[in-house]
Formats: structure tokens, sequence, C-alpha cells
């Protein structure tokens, strides 16, 4: 029950790991990842990550980022940003 | 022949040259290591972007109301050449590699009938376009240390070309750099990024591998028209981060001749210096010897 999180800017590999949900700022809304999500392209506002490692209740991680694009797939959920800190 | 004086003078002076460029070639390697690194840190990033607008690109049909950097102008008739070189020298033929391989496109644009335009990124580049083409050069921009430079600057760099080609002031926009292949080959390599090349066939690959089908938020053709002043972006980025290995390798090689060369210089005015002084203890000696006979 884990989902393959990557954060990838331009300089770095800044995530790689199996997390158990994340929500991503879309452009067009706020969206939950979660494993065997649908495939899914979609731009990305300026705003924060929220990685959840274990379960929803925990409080979760987030990371800033700006500007960029994320996509699930088979293999997980990949966000390419490029500015994340 | 020389004094004896003066080829001391002259040993001293290339010894403490060859310090400094033993000095040059430590610093250039210890800068390579990390250049390197970064950019095989940067690798991840381009990919993803890539084989993403490769398989969007392949999607959205191309027509009047696509994006122009997709799409083109339409025309090919002004080149904008961007020339991706170095602030500094004392790098062997790494500037003038790259400066010449454009310097060879400007000349071939200019015969074939079209118009060129000369966007430099260094100042070392400028310096040698600027003696043939100084009435095409259109901007240039002075990065300092190519190891430094961040995302952000070769955005800004990219927002300037983008901004330029909206305005209309060029059609097709070729880059120039030097791809780092190793330590030792650095290959000057021309690389067109406006408009985007055409997506090769199957490059696309895993995007597209499930069969599912995706879903695009929001649409395909607004998401291509987000991500491709990226790719200009990334491209530029790509580019320097090659630079900034390639110059470290290409001055690491450089100062490595450098320091052999005084090495060898070192050992023969030593030799001359030997004999020189021989000479002189030989000359004295005779004199000697002449005056005690002669009495």
């Amino acid at each position: 029950m884990a989902l393959h999180f990557e954060l990838v800017t331009p300089e770095k590999l800044v995530r790689s790991e199996d997390v158990h949900m994340v929500v991503v700022p879309g452009s067009e809304g706020d969206f939950g990842v979660l494993q065997g999500h649908a495939p899914l392209m979609s731009t990305v506002r300026d705003g924060n990550i929220e990685i959840y490692k274990n379960s929803m209740s925990e409080s979760p991680e987030t990371i800033r980022v700006e500007g960029g694009f994320a996509e699930v797939n088979e293999r997980g959920l990949t966000v390419l940003a490029e500015r994340a800190e | 022949m020389a004094s004896l004086k003066a080829l001391k003078i002259r040993i001293g002076s290339v010894k403490s040259t060859q310090k400094i460029t033993k000095a040059m070639k430590m610093v250039a390697a210890a800068k390579l290591r990390r250049a390197q690194e970064a950019a095989e840190a940067g690798r991840p990033y381009a990919q993803r972007l890539e084989s993403v607008v490769a398989s969007l690109a392949s999607k959205v049909t191309v027509s009047e109301s696509s994006p122009k950097l997709l799409a083109g102008t339409g025309k090919d008739q002004v080149h904008l050449l961007v020339v991706a070189t170095s602030d500094k020298g004392l790098a062997g033929a790494f500037n003038t590699n790259i400066a010449r391989l454009a310097r060879k496109h400007a000349r071939d644009l200019t015969a074939a009938g079209k118009t060129v335009k000369i966007y430099t990124i260094g100042r070392k580049g400028r310096a040698v376009l600027n003696r043939e083409f100084r009435a095409n050069m259109i901007h240039g921009i002075e990065p300092g240390d190519l190891g430094k430079l961040n995302f952000a600057d070769a955005r800004a760099y990219a927002d300037d070309i983008i901004a330029r080609f909206e305005a209309g002031e060029f059609d097709v926009a070729t880059l120039f750099y030097s791809n780092f292949k190793s330590v030792l080959t650095q290959e000057p390599t021309a690389q067109q990024i406006v408009p985007v090349a055409p997506p090769v066939a199957g490059a696309t690959g895993e995007v597209t591998s499930s069969g599912a089908a995706v879903t695009y938020e929001p649409d395909e053709e607004s998401i291509l028209a987000d991500l491709l002043p990226s790719n200009v972006a990334i491209q530029l980025y790509r580019a320097m981060r090659e630079n900034a290995a390639s110059e470290q390798g290409s001055k690491m090689t450089a100062m490595d001749n450098a320091t052999r060369n005084a090495g060898d210089l070192i050992n023969r005015l030593t030799i001359q210096y030997n004999r020189t002084r021989q000479a002189a203890i030989t000359t004295e000696l005779v004199e000697i010897i002449s005056g005690a006979e002669a009495l």
C-alpha cells in the first residue's frame, strides 16, 4: 500500500520514496494521489505539496514548489517542479 | 650566449609559472568533479520533461492556432544563433571551438541568403564573433562563473529569448554549446531550440505504454503551452551545465599540458645553465694555467 513519489527539480532529484499519499496543488485545484490512481497529467501552481508518509492521520510534511508539472502513471507520481525547498 | 644571471632568472620565472598552472589544474579538477555531478543531477528532470513534451506534442495536431514555439512562425528567414561560451579564458580550445562552429553556421546561413542574428552568453564567444559579425550581434550576456549558474538564471535567459521570438525578431533559434563527453573530449554542438524540434516517434514510450486513458488537467494544449517555455529553459540550462563541465575539463587538460611544457623548458634551461657555468670555469682555469706557465 505505497505510492512511489518523485519530486524532481532541474538542479536535482529532491525526493524519491514510497509514501502513503501526496496532495499536489494542481492548477485547477488540489488533488490527493494514493496508490493506484488513474493516469493523470496536470500543471502545478505555486504552493505546498503535502506528503503523508504512513497514514492520513499524521500531520503531513510540506514542501513548497513553484511552477511545474505533475504526472501520475502506473509507476507512481512524478512532480517536475522548477523550484522546491 | 645568455649570461648566467639571465638564465637563472629565466629558470626562476618558468618555475613560478609552472606552480601557477599546476594549481590551476588542480582547481579545475576539483571544479570538474562538481560540475559533472551537477550535470548528472539535472538529467532526470530533462529526460522526464522531454518525454512528456514529446508525448503531448504527438497528441496535439499542429495548426494555425498551435503555440508558436511548437509550430514555428512558418518561415525560415531570420536565424538566431545563441552562442553559449564562458567568461574566462585559459581553457584550451573550449571557447574557440564553440565560436568556430557558430561562425561556420553564420557564414553558411549568410551565404544561403538568410538573415543571421547572434545572441551570446559568455564574454569569450562575443569577443571572437564580434570581429566578423559585429553588425549581427543583438545581445550579449556575461554569466560569470558557469559553475554557479542556477535554473533561475537559465529561465531568465530563456524568457528573454522567447520574448524576442514572440516579438518576431527571429524564426529559428539554434543553441551552440560544448557537449561534455569525457575529460579529454568535448564536442561543440548545435541544437535547435526554437521552434521545438519535432518529437521523434517512439521516444514517448513509457508514458503511453499503459494504454490507459490519461486525464489532462487542464487540456493537452494548455499544458503544452505551459511546458514549452520550460522546455526551452531546460535545454538552455542543460547546455550551460554541459558547458561548465566542458570548460573545467578543457581547462584541466590545457593546464596539464602547460605544466608539462614548463617542466621541459626548465630541464632545457638547466642544462644550458650548467653548460654555461662549466664554460666559464674552464675559461677561468685556462687563464690561470696559461698565466702560471708564462712566469
